[in-house]
């Protein structure tokens, strides 16, 4: 703040300096994320269970019989450690879609605070920030019914928040600028079935991406949630290694850079 | 707060078009415009969610955008839209603003059980604001733009929609504000909202403000002491239309009559008809026109 300005302004003596990315303006945001959390904890909570349930109990009962190991792993260590990647993904860039363009285009949530003292880059910060919180810790979920299946616990299970929530940081972002850039909910299809749907597939959490032709295995090796899943089956089974950092990397680049384009393309549009 | 050749494009339409507007401390100021004015983009501009594409703009001695957070912090604003969580309660909505608003820990409940007092929703606090009324919506948004205790409130057009008591309720409650001496800036398309409620009146027309001064010198100046309703059949108002402007008066039509301003100038010639004192409505149609967009 320069001399002039002070001087010419009417201002109090020294008003508080106010920064970028205030912990008070990101508690604020999320506390109203809690306030609505509190009402539906109960429903995420039982499909975040029940989802991997039916995964490990289909897949478990059917595939099993025709598939016993798979990469040199049984199919519950396979598949319970590749689900969590596709908890991280709903519960991130669902959210990251729905509740931006609701609260955003809908409910105005985003207008009533930005007259706050808030500003776009810690209100989406703090919107992205929440929901990769919840899918870390939600990510947990189909390795416990894993353990439930028969899985062995290892302390390398202690990361996998950590990984989801970077993972799902970068897919809330990714949500964000969906969400930023449809002209209505219904575009959201598009995404959902030709971006979410062949990324969950070729990611390795069902078979193996190595089974698959050149040019879909190239194509895995963009996807982060690829990355996520091998970060996550290494770090449960207790087999993490060097490659495993390339996948930390992956991840950690593709967090920041949904990050900034979440901002970026939100912000354009709410400050006109 | 001061605008200075404050301009704003969308487009090709000028929604603000070289605004000058200087609103001095402790007052209530109203913004009074017809629909499309650019009210609405002006109070935008004054929280930084528009962005004006030339001019200054300085709020509270801060520099805006620059330095609009800061403003921000000292200043309460309340939505023409309802902007309210439906989801949550009354409680939790206040308790999430008084977080934005910096209020310290210590403070929080104390701000919300006040901020509930203002809204008269103590016995509501707990209800989610889906199964609230619209006037008791309109009064929870006064309060959550009130929680900081602000020494600025911008009001976007607070009673449009809204009860006549509830309407009354409000307008109590923004008399209650200037009184300790907060400065309030309110747009409103309602002429006896202006006049009942603010000391200094802008009217505001195709992005700019055409006339500023107290509700009583606008009259005045704009209309006169007096006005001649004429009434009639329709022909009889078209002759007397015709009549008033072959002689240079301005007049207006004012529903089933020809008004006819500034009557106390007129001798004999004046036709038959029912002399009321002049109102703001008059002095703000015969500003921003007759002709509806």
């Amino acid at each position: 703040m320069s001399a002039t300005s002070l001087s010419a302004g009417e201002r109090e003596a020294a008003p508080r300096r106010i920064g970028r990315l205030e912990p008070a303006a990101l508690a604020g945001v999320m506390s109203r994320d809690v306030a609505i959390f509190g009402r539906y904890w109960k429903a995420t909570t039982f499909s975040s269970i029940v989802q991997p349930t039916i995964y490990l109990l289909a897949f478990g009962l059917g595939i099993e019989k025709l598939v016993p190991r798979i990469g040199g792993l049984t199919y519950v260590e396979y598949v319970a450690t590749g689900v969590v990647a596709t908890a991280v993904l709903f519960s991130s860039a669902f959210p990251g879609m729905f509740n931006t363009f609701i609260r955003w285009q809908f409910q105005r949530t985003y207008d009533a605070m930005l007259a706050a003292p808030v500003d776009v880059e810690e209100l989406i910060t703090a919107e992205v920030l929440w929901i990769s919180l919840r899918a870390g810790v939600y990510g947990l979920a189909p390795l416990l019914v894993g353990l439930a299946f028969g899985l062995d616990p290892n302390v390398g299970m202690l990361l996998v928040p950590l990984i989801g929530f970077v993972t799902g940081f970068g897919f809330a972002g990714f949500g964000v600028t969906v969400a930023a850039v449809a002209k209505t909910i219904d575009n959201f299809n598009y995404v959902t079935s030709a971006v979410l749907t062949p990324m969950f597939l070729v990611a390795g959490t069902f078979f193996q991406v190595s089974t698959l032709p050149d040019g879909v295995r190239q194509v895995a090796q963009v996807n982060p949630l690829y990355h996520c899943v091998q970060l996550v089956r290494d770090a449960s089974l207790g087999a993490l290694g060097t490659a495993d950092l390339a996948h930390a990397a992956v991840l950690l680049a593709f967090a920041l850079l949904m990050w900034r384009l979440a901002i970026n393309q939100l912000g354009r549009r709410l400050i006109d | 707060m001061s605008l200075h050749g404050v301009v704003k494009r969308y487009g090709s339409i000028v929604a603000v078009n070289g605004l000058e507007l200087d609103v001095p401390y402790g007052v209530c100021f109203g913004l009074l415009g017809p629909n499309g004015a650019g009210k609405s983009t002006t109070m935008r501009m004054l929280t930084a969610q528009t962005l004006a594409d030339e001019g200054q703009i300085s709020v509270l001695g801060y520099e805006l955008p620059r330095e609009s957070k800061q403003s921000r912090l000292e200043m309460g604003v309340v939505p023409q839209l309802d902007n309210l969580d439906v989801e949550l309660t009354c409680r939790q909505i206040l308790m999430v603003f008084a977080r934005l608003y910096r209020v310290p820990r210590a403070e929080r409940a104390t701000a919300v059980e006040r901020a509930l007092a203002i809204a008269n929703l103590g016995p509501r606090a707990d209800t989610i604001v889906r199964d609230l009324s619209g006037g008791m919506r309109r009064r929870l948004l006064v309060g959550r733009g009130l929680i900081h205790q602000p020494r600025l409130v911008l009001l976007d057009e607070p009673t449009v929609g809204l009860d006549p008591q509830v309407r009354q309720e409000l307008w109590s409650l923004i008399d209650g504000l200037r009184a300790q001496g907060v400065t309030v800036l309110m747009s409103t398309h309602y002429i006896e909202e202006a006049e009942r409620l603010a000391d200094t009146v802008a009217v505001m027309s195709d992005g700019r403000i055409i006339a500023q001064g107290t509700p009583a010198d606008l009259v005045r100046r704009h209309a006169g002491e007096e006005v001649l309703e004429v009434y009639g059949a329709p022909d009889r108002l078209a002759q007397v239309s015709e009549l008033a402007s072959g002689s240079g008066w301005s007049s207006r039509r004012s529903g089933p009559a020809i008004a006819i301003l500034h009557a106390e100038t007129l001798d004999g010639q004046a036709p038959e008809g029912v002399r009321r004192p002049a109102n703001l409505e008059d002095a703000f149609v015969a500003l921003t026109g007759e002709d509806i967009e």
